[in-house]
């Protein structure tokens, strides 16, 4: 295996790592976004509720899940490693630097990253945690067993004005991160071809702004009409 | 016209360095290192230790020059070395910071004048094709695609000058690397040997110090040759080939 841990331990390796967790947690984005859109749907809860059982008690999305946590972290350790060793590879500053030519996201991914870790972090208390601990009130859906009320739960906290604020501001943050990982992450995989590469910049713009765009939309609903 | 310059003086690499700052008389056909030249004229008259900087062809083909100016390794102009870049770009009584590039890799010898040797190191690694030597091959004996000889030769205008690394946020020399990579990757001389070329010359830029690539493509706008990105996305797609799929 020293072949494969010397290929991993490589400034190459090291940004595939990234790219290719960068790409499933995207994936992830997309999946968890059309699960929270049912949030939206005016029936008090059950569907939301419903597929919150369904997505806590499928074996195969369970597994998928703690898949997902390692690769959070996996994207998160590797991405503080890659930043220690950038900042050490330039120890002595310049007085005068340009960024006439980089975009802010792709100078900050480092500090975006870190602010959408500290979101995910009061994100997964919130809610993950209450589900574990079972601190949500059960509710019952005709003949179904009873589920989870973690509608309510969403519904509560959204109405309160600072976590509406905190929420819409980390999406932005998010469109930034996507906005530069989306595409860098093709660039690290070796695929940049003036055949595809404007479909992976619209893709990525694309991402970038429907994503979190769908995400911040819920908690603004919320807040104003329910 | 009289230019106020912000110079960094530093003696050697292991004494800290500070800005000084000069008042010179330039003419706007000067080139910026004649503009120098000046600076170090006066200086020497006056019996100060003239500004050393690194300077060679003053063609834009050598490599040897570059400093970084107000921020950007070989100032404002595109595509274009200092020692091509003319004092017309400036305009009089302008304030100019000067500055070495700046990277682990790339030592400070003294004032503006930096250690590239690690890019030596990097080229040493695998950065050349193994032919014996003796009759010249006919001309046309070995076929290469038009599209192949272009890239390959866009690949290796890179003149090794070190602005690719000065310009990114990461100090990284992938630019630099995957240009040397490509050049030869391309032409069925080079290719032989891109397995072992990629897996060393990545793992000697891995040994020098340098930043991780982060795909800024600050190197790409500030590279006076215009080496494009798609360099770097061959070297990571050669790298793969040679790590895990290799014979």
């Amino acid at each position: 295996m020293s072949w494969f841990s010397q290929f991993l331990k490589s400034s190459i390796g090291k940004k595939l790592i990234m790219s290719l967790t960068g790409l499933f947690l995207v994936l992830f984005l997309v999946v968890h976004l059309s699960g929270n859109l049912q949030l939206l749907s005016d029936d008090g809860g059950e569907s939301f509720n419903m597929y919150t059982k369904f997505m806590t008690s499928n074996p195969l999305i369970k597994t998928i899940s703690y898949v997902t946590y390692f690769l959070i972290l996996l994207h998160t350790i590797q991405g503080i490693m890659i930043w220690r060793q950038n900042r050490g590879a330039r120890a002595s500053r310049y007085a005068v630097s340009s960024t006439k030519h980089t975009t802010f996201a792709s100078r900050n991914m480092g500090a975006l990253g870190t602010i959408i870790l500290i979101f995910l972090l009061l994100h997964m208390y919130q809610f993950w945690l209450q589900m574990k601990i079972d601190a949500t009130e059960m509710v019952v859906y005709g003949d179904y067993e009873p589920v989870k009320d973690l509608y309510a739960l969403v519904a509560v906290a959204f109405k309160q004005p600072l976590y509406v604020i905190i929420y819409v501001l980390s999406m932005i943050v998010i469109a930034f991160h996507l906005r530069h990982g989306f595409q860098s992450a093709f660039q690290t995989l070796g695929l940049n071809h003036i055949k595809y590469n404007g479909v992976i910049r619209f893709l990525g713009n694309a991402i970038a702004i429907l994503i979190p765009l769908g995400f911040a939309f819920i908690p603004v609903f919320f807040y104003l009409f329910r | 016209m009289k230019l106020t310059l912000k110079i960094w003086r530093q003696k050697n690499n292991s004494t800290p360095g500070k800005f000084e700052s000069y008042q010179v008389q330039a003419n706007e056909h000067m080139s910026f290192l004649e503009m120098l030249d000046v600076l170090n004229q006066d200086l020497i008259e006056s019996g100060k230790d003239p500004v050393a900087f690194e300077h060679d062809c003053r063609e834009g083909i050598c490599g040897a020059c570059g400093v970084v100016i107000d921020g950007q390794p070989h100032g404002l102009l595109k595509g274009t070395t200092t020692c091509q870049l003319h004092m017309r770009f400036f305009k009089d009584g302008d304030t100019v910071t000067i500055e070495p590039f700046r990277a682990q890799g790339f030592p400070v010898i003294k004032d503006l004048v930096v250690d590239r040797s690690s890019f030596d190191r990097i080229i040493q690694a695998g950065g050349f094709i193994s032919v014996n030597t003796g009759q010249a091959q006919d001309g046309n004996a070995i076929p290469v695609e038009k599209e192949d000889s272009d890239a390959s030769m866009d690949a290796a205008a890179c003149i090794g000058c070190g602005a690719c690394v000065a310009a990114c946020p990461n100090a990284s020399a992938m630019l630099f690397t995957s240009a040397k990579v490509s050049h030869l990757a391309l032409l069925p001389q080079g290719e032989v040997e891109n397995e072992k070329r990629v897996a060393n010359m990545v793992k000697q830029m891995d040994l020098e110090g340098f930043g991780n690539c982060s795909n800024t493509y600050a190197c790409e706008a500030e590279c006076p040759k215009e080496i494009s990105v798609e360099n770097i996305a061959r070297l990571n797609r050669l790298y793969f080939k040679s790590s895990l799929a290799s014979e």
